[in-house]
């Protein structure tokens, strides 16, 4: 006689009395297939944990930003934020698609070009930009976004001794309603310090003012924000055409528009209640036509959103280490997806769903990865179904942030694969082994060796 | 072990402690062995017997059961047998 499929026991105590006000339901529902591929069969072919990420996803999102702002603003042009995430195949499709590059460091300049992005095509943010690095940006041309005044005597040296003008604009920062004030990148609108930047570069004439720049925030939830942030701009852009007949090219607004994502302590989901590219392009346009530009005056609206565009395509394919309870009785379930890999696990309640059918029983759950390290918790309290060792588990949207600030902490770091088009999946970054790590190791002579 | 005599027990996994007010539910696999208890089976008893009928190894099962043993005992629903004789 065949035998039933078993499940683990449970017993569950029913809280009618205490509705949980966190409380989101139960993801029963198996996600055994991404882009057509078995999740399992990722896992056997990649190891486990395992990054993928689906191209569709990202040339969705972008079609989507794309068409919620060229619809409503007549020149819009996208900047792939690399800090996001820079592995070269997800740059290579936004930039397939059409975005231009934003990089914070000479590293991630250096990226873009090898990626083959123009130097002309490169906006350099960030507030740590090296003589070298500037160097490296004047002589690609590329649009050099100004942080502070000992950035700006630095870039006005060079300009004169390597006889050139490079093309600059400021980074502007301001109160645009929200809490806490983003002031620590560019120079201050209300107090003058944006002013006093744009005289020194206009009167200087050794610098090409071709842009005004912002980045008011990360995960905005309010798109009101960015209405006042280009609103301020635009009466910036306006005041240089005023008093010097200058035109400035573009304005800037950086990134920060939310993915779906929930933050910790939100009552409802962030596929609910974040804006939508439409949200934003609606409250950022009509702010921008509103302003008094003449009609062949209206500036390029550049935009760096980096996680709206990447978050969704992102999934972290893990394993089920262990079962256990906690001192009182919580169910701990461990897998092998620790915070090292995952960031974003302190920002974000991310949705956790089984690879595998279930029944619709649950249980209460913390999910711990595999560190040896107290705040190793990718989930505090999710209802799961009744996992079992081995069993498999995706992490969504997590293409943002992860595969740039992962740490090779305890354990190495896993493989990325991206599914394209056709539904076929390719590695995009083996994984680490042993000599990855020990390659940038040198040991000194006197301690090659020991006796125990 | 076995389930305490107050504990009112339904077929389809529901569990009632009239002392404390409280109700649980319990999935079949929970449910069966809750009767088996009920009917003073012994912890070997209840291995072999969802062994045969599932598709489960002794090692994982008797992981499972002393881990929903736990949790009744947890809920105050079972009671060790010196208990009961004290």
């Amino acid at each position: 006689m065949e035998k039933f499929r078993y499940e683990r026991p449970v017993v569950r105590k029913l809280e009618s009395e205490m509705p949980n006000k966190f409380g989101m339901r139960t993801e029963y529902r198996p996600t055994t297939h991404i882009e057509g591929v078995a999740v399992k069969d990722l896992l056997a072919t990649y190891g486990s944990p395992l990054f993928v990420i689906s191209e569709k996803t990202l040339r969705n999102q972008f079609r989507k930003a794309r068409k919620a702002f060229t619809t409503r603003y007549p020149r819009v042009q996208f900047a792939w934020s690399y800090k996001t995430n820079y592995m070269s195949a997800v740059c290579n499709v936004f930039h397939q698609e059409g975005s231009w590059a934003e990089v914070v460091s000479g590293f991630e300049f250096q990226k873009a070009l090898g990626n083959g992005v123009q130097g002309s095509k490169i906006i350099f943010n960030g507030p740590d930009k090296t003589e070298p690095d500037l160097e490296m940006a004047i002589q690609h041309n590329a649009l050099i976004h100004i942080d502070h005044l000992d950035e700006l005597y630095t870039l006005t040296d060079l300009a004169e001794r390597l006889k050139t003008r490079p093309r600059v604009a400021i980074r502007v920062n301001m109160d645009t309603g929200v809490y806490p004030i983003w002031d620590r990148f560019g120079f201050n609108y209300e107090n003058g310090q944006a002013w006093d930047a744009l005289n020194k570069i206009m009167h200087s004439g050794k610098l090409e003012l071709v842009g005004l720049h912002c980045h008011i925030g990360t995960f905005m939830i309010s798109t009101q924000a960015y209405a006042i942030a280009a609103g301020k701009l635009a009466e910036l852009a306006i005041g240089v055409r005023r008093k010097f007949n200058h035109t400035v090219k573009y304005i800037d607004l950086g990134g920060g528009f939310t993915s779906k994502n929930t933050l910790k302590g939100a009552y409802l989901p962030g596929s609910d209640t974040n804006p939508t590219f439409d949200d934003y392009a609606e409250a950022i346009s009509t702010a921008l036509l509103n302003a008094d530009f003449g009609s062949d005056q209206l500036p390029t609206l550049i935009l760096e959103t980096g996680r709206a565009l990447v978050d969704e395509a992102g999934y972290l394919l893990g394993t089920v280490i262990s079962n256990k309870r906690s001192s009182k009785g919580k169910r701990i379930t461990i897998v092998d997806i620790g915070v090292n890999l995952m960031f974003t696990s302190f920002w974000y309640d991310h949705r956790v769903t089984p690879a595998q059918e279930f029944t619709q029983y649950s249980e209460d759950t913390t999910l711990n990865g595999p560190l040896c390290m107290n705040i190793d918790v990718i989930r505090e309290s999710v209802s799961l179904p009744l996992l079992n060792k081995g069993d498999h588990i995706v992490v969504h949207t997590v293409g943002a942030y992860n595969m740039t600030q992962w740490m090779q902490f305890i354990t190495l770091r896993p493989a990325v694969v991206i599914i394209d088009m056709e539904g076929k999946p390719h590695i995009i970054r083996e994984v680490e082994t042993l000599g990855t790590v020990n390659g940038q190791e040198r040991v000194p002579q006197h301690l090659a060796s020991f006796e125990l | 072990m076995r389930i305490k005599k107050n504990i009112a027990i339904s077929e389809s996994g529901f569990l009632f402690n009239p002392i404390t007010g409280e109700s649980f539910t319990v999935n079949p696999i929970g449910t069966e062995i809750i009767q088996m208890l009920s009917d003073g089976r012994s912890g070997d008893e209840i291995s072999g017997a969802i062994c045969d009928r599932y598709q489960v190894d002794r090692n994982t099962f008797e992981k499972d059961l002393a881990d929903f043993l736990g949790m009744l005992d947890h809920y105050h629903i079972s009671q060790r047998h010196e208990q009961e004789e004290a």
